[in-house]
């Protein structure tokens, strides 16, 4: 192993000195929204089982659900919910051969980000108006 | 000598044995899925904020019971196997399993718990 190369190997990037192009965090957000979104079910299903436990268990859990923090989590998780339905979409794109050149990839990671906030605000709106 | 080609070496269920099915399930999920997010948002969102008697009878109605039941289920066992890689990438040995077994106990927790609440408040809809 004496004469190997040692100063001129290529080096794989290191996550703490290599800026991740957009279409990587794109796709690690897939993974964090995906489980990130069980502390909205586990609101929601408390809240379900909470109404048919009885009117105390309810009025503590409805009360949770339209306090700003449940409003903070449900909303937290809408957006969640859109992106890692938008970044799903994609990948069935994905295995099915399309969308994988580096500049697809930049403009599906743009549309998925711009996508799931529209859709979060346009939940937003319906939810408030109806 | 190997008698396979290589085409037969890769074709299959893979060196796990699941990972095509697993695949497979991801994908037919993520279809529902994606078709069931906004029903489900609509109907979640038009029951926040219900006094307690309408919102058991807004649940006792087929639609929204049935969308909110066929998301958790589906959703939960779509978490099962997304959360299955994430522990198959982050975690060894010991740590791997009980991983997997607490995820797979919570998940079905959630469905059961999310599945009764909706059945009782289907029947208690009926008995009115």
């Amino acid at each position: 192993m004496a004469d190997v190369n040692r100063g001129n190997r290529p080096l794989s990037p290191h996550l703490q000195v290599y800026k991740l192009p957009l279409a990587a965090v794109t796709s690690i957000l897939t993974r964090i929204t995906g489980h990130a979104l069980v502390a909205g079910i586990l609101l929601l299903v408390w809240w379900l089982v909470a109404a048919v436990s009885g009117p105390g268990a309810f009025a503590v859990a409805d009360w949770v659900v339209r306090s700003w923090l449940g409003f903070l989590i449900l909303t937290g998780s809408t957006w969640a919910l859109w992106y890692h339905t938008l970044a799903g979409i994609r990948h069935l794109f994905y295995d099915a051969g399309y969308g994988m050149e580096i500049e697809q990839a930049k403009q599906s990671s743009r549309a998925i980000i711009f996508g799931s906030v529209v859709l979060t605000l346009l939940s937003l709106i319906l939810f408030f108006i109806f | 000598m190997r008698y396979i080609t290589p085409r037969k070496a890769a074709q299959g269920l893979g060196s796990s044995h699941t990972g095509t099915s697993d695949h497979w399930f991801m994908t037919v999920s993520a279809c529902a899925l994606a078709l069931l997010t906004p029903a489900f948002l609509l109907v979640i969102g038009s029951a926040i904020g219900l006094p307690h008697a309408d919102l058991v009878a807004y649940f006792g109605r087929p639609y929204p019971a049935i969308i909110t039941s066929l998301f958790i289920i589906v959703g939960m066992v779509h978490f099962i196997k997304g959360t299955r890689i994430m522990i198959d990438d982050y975690f060894q040995h010991t740590a791997r399993k009980v991983a997997i077994i607490v995820s797979v106990i919570f998940s079905w927790a959630v469905i059961a718990s999310a599945v009764f609440a909706l059945a009782k408040m289907t029947f208690v809809t009926l008995a009115i």
